[in-house]
């Protein structure tokens, strides 16, 4: 270990205590409960936000700390939630009475349906393929895994064909069969009620027109089977400026949400942890 | 070298830090900027507003920690808002990072809805939110595509008990409650693939009103849904959230963090016009010098 890190170690460990401190005498005179504990929380999320930042001047070993323990918390939190939300409340209480009670869960009996076939005997199904799913974790037995992702991939699939069927394509493709000319009374009627107002029929129209040539224009482009010229050629080419529209649109956007995460962190450092503002 | 050519080589630290002057210091100044408000906001707001009281909106909470800054402010303007319209709320969270957030949210708003306060020239007086009355908090649960489903049927199959492990048929709120037929708007904010779950599964299926809020990354893309009438309105990001701030007269951290935004697009603005102008001043000398 060089000084420099040596140092800048003793730095980091000096202020993040002195911080803790600070923090807890402050939580202290607010009257809160678990001073102590709120105090290290503010500071171990200021010491966070300033570590995962500190990647922006180059890539440092407070980096790499923040981005590990941030990977190894979201795994077990993830883990312990799905036990207790999954496994504990709504497999438990169904197979076995004196697990609910254990779990303090309430017991769900089911029915018996046509006087042979027992309701939570199918929550059993779930039991048999998570155990099948664990034999990955056997080098011999390994491949009985397949059957339970098979199953989880074939029920993917169905569920993503009717929701990209239904909500993708019909719903998209019906929404572009729009009026190109909008409650069109005559040229004489159009050009004595010109309006630029966003609910004027000309601006409504101008926006038809854009969806009706921008997903025409924007189909050519990907249609490969002809070459792109010519009046084919003009179309791929508005096409290919429709999409960079949109993905100057996407990236606007993108940018905002970035600064807004920037924001939000800024607002925990100088209001939660300095104390600066209100 | 010219000095289009050091522009085009510029460290990209000093991009980074000069953005932070520009942040930290707009922060640090308190100023107001005008707000234009979009139709695709003002539709939630005034289907929201226009709902009588006690009817039932369901909330969903569907985004993480790390969209906090974004959709925190749109949930916290959006309880508000319902609840000063005495309108009840079935919050639930698809997200497994969701229900701390959600837990706090609540807490929060239970304290602001004991002040009294005016909103839009209204005196709204200040009373105790009750849970299982005015409101239900169904918890999390993995695998959103299948719980949108399941709550199609009856929010009692995957939310047997709530978050505070209270049977639902226990909480006098959702009495009759079974699904989506019950509720009259759902609100959905999230950061990630959960809307178009909600959007496929849910409003596909079931036919039920659908509001959006969404991460400003995501927003763009969730526009084709609004043109179809998929979706009756979208909040995108941290604009749409103090858009909807502004429709209910609840100015927040949103409409607050709006000046920090306008001066930050100014300094990228402004490095992306040089970085243009150093790309193509560059292009040209070398056509000039025929390399």
């Amino acid at each position: 270990m060089s000084r420099l890190a040596i140092i800048v170690t003793i730095c980091v460990v000096v202020l993040f205590l002195g911080s803790w401190i600070f923090k807890a005498l402050q939580a202290q005179d607010a009257g809160v409960d678990h001073y102590l504990l709120r105090g290290f929380l503010v500071t171990c999320s200021a010491f966070l936000t300033l570590a995962i930042l500190s990647f922006l001047y180059k890539d440092n070993p407070i980096y790499k700390f923040a981005e590990h323990l941030y990977v190894g918390i979201s795994a077990g939190y993830w883990m312990s939630q799905g036990f207790w939300s999954t496994i504990v409340g709504n497999l438990i209480p169904r197979l076995s009475q004196s697990l609910s009670g254990f779990f303090k869960q309430p017991y769900n009996a089911g029915e018996w349906m046509g006087g042979f076939f027992y309701t939570n005997w199918v929550f059993y199904v779930p039991v048999i393929f998570g155990v099948l799913l664990l034999m990955r974790l056997s080098s011999k037995y390994g491949w009985i895994s397949r059957w339970a992702l098979a199953f989880i991939v074939g029920t993917t699939a169905g569920l993503q064909f009717i929701r990209y069927m239904r909500s993708d394509f019909i719903e998209q493709i019906s929404s572009t069969f729009v009026p190109l000319l909008v409650d069109w009374q005559g040229i004489g009627h159009f050009f004595s009620n010109l309006s630029l107002s966003a609910t004027g029929q000309l601006v409504a129209m101008v926006s038809n027109w854009i969806i009706f040539l921008g997903v025409l224009c924007g189909l050519i482009y990907f249609f490969f089977s002809k070459e792109h010229t010519g009046l084919f050629g003009k179309a791929s080419r508005f096409g290919i400026w429709i999409l960079m529209v949109t993905f100057g649109a996407s990236f606007g956007y993108t940018v905002m949400g970035r600064v807004s995460l920037l924001v939000g962190r800024i607002t925990f450092l100088f209001r939660d942890w300095l104390g600066i503002t209100s | 070298m010219t000095i289009f050519e050091k522009m085009m080589a510029i460290d990209r630290r000093w991009v980074f830090l000069l953005l932070a002057v520009v942040v930290v210091g707009t922060y640090a100044i308190s100023f107001q900027i005008p707000i234009r408000i979009n139709s695709e906001v003002r539709t939630i707001y005034e289907f929201v507003d226009k709902l009588k009281p006690g009817e039932i909106v369901y909330l969903g909470i569907d985004y993480d920690p790390s969209n906090q800054a974004e959709l925190h402010p749109m949930a916290y303007a959006v309880m508000e808002h319902c609840f000063r319209k005495n309108l009840r709320i079935i919050f639930c969270t698809l997200s497994q990072y969701g229900p701390g957030m959600v837990d706090a949210a609540i807490k929060d708003i239970t304290d602001s809805l004991k002040l009294d306060k005016t909103y839009n020239g209204i005196d709204y007086k200040g009373r105790e939110l009750v849970n299982g009355i005015d409101y239900v908090f169904l918890g999390y649960k993995p695998y959103y595509a299948l719980q949108i489903l399941a709550m199609g049927q009856n929010f009692r199959l995957p939310f047997p008990i709530d978050y505070y492990g209270q049977p639902l048929d226990s909480r006098p709120m959702m009495q009759g409650v079974v699904n989506y037929k019950q509720v009259a708007v759902v609100i959905d904010l999230s950061g990630g693939n959960i809307t178009d779950a909600w959007i496929s599964y849910g409003q596909g299926r079931f036919n039920f009103p659908l509001a959006l809020g969404t991460t400003g990354v995501m927003a763009a893309d969730y526009y084709p849904y609004l043109n179809s009438g998929q979706v009756l309105g979208l909040m995108g990001g941290l604009l749409g959230a103090a858009q909807y701030e502004k429709l209910a007269d609840n100015p927040g951290p949103a409409v607050d963090g709006m000046r920090i935004q306008v001066f930050a697009h100014l300094v990228i603005i402004a490095f992306i016009v040089l970085g243009n102008i150093g790309y193509f001043t560059a292009k040209r000398r070398r056509a000039k010098e025929g390399k």
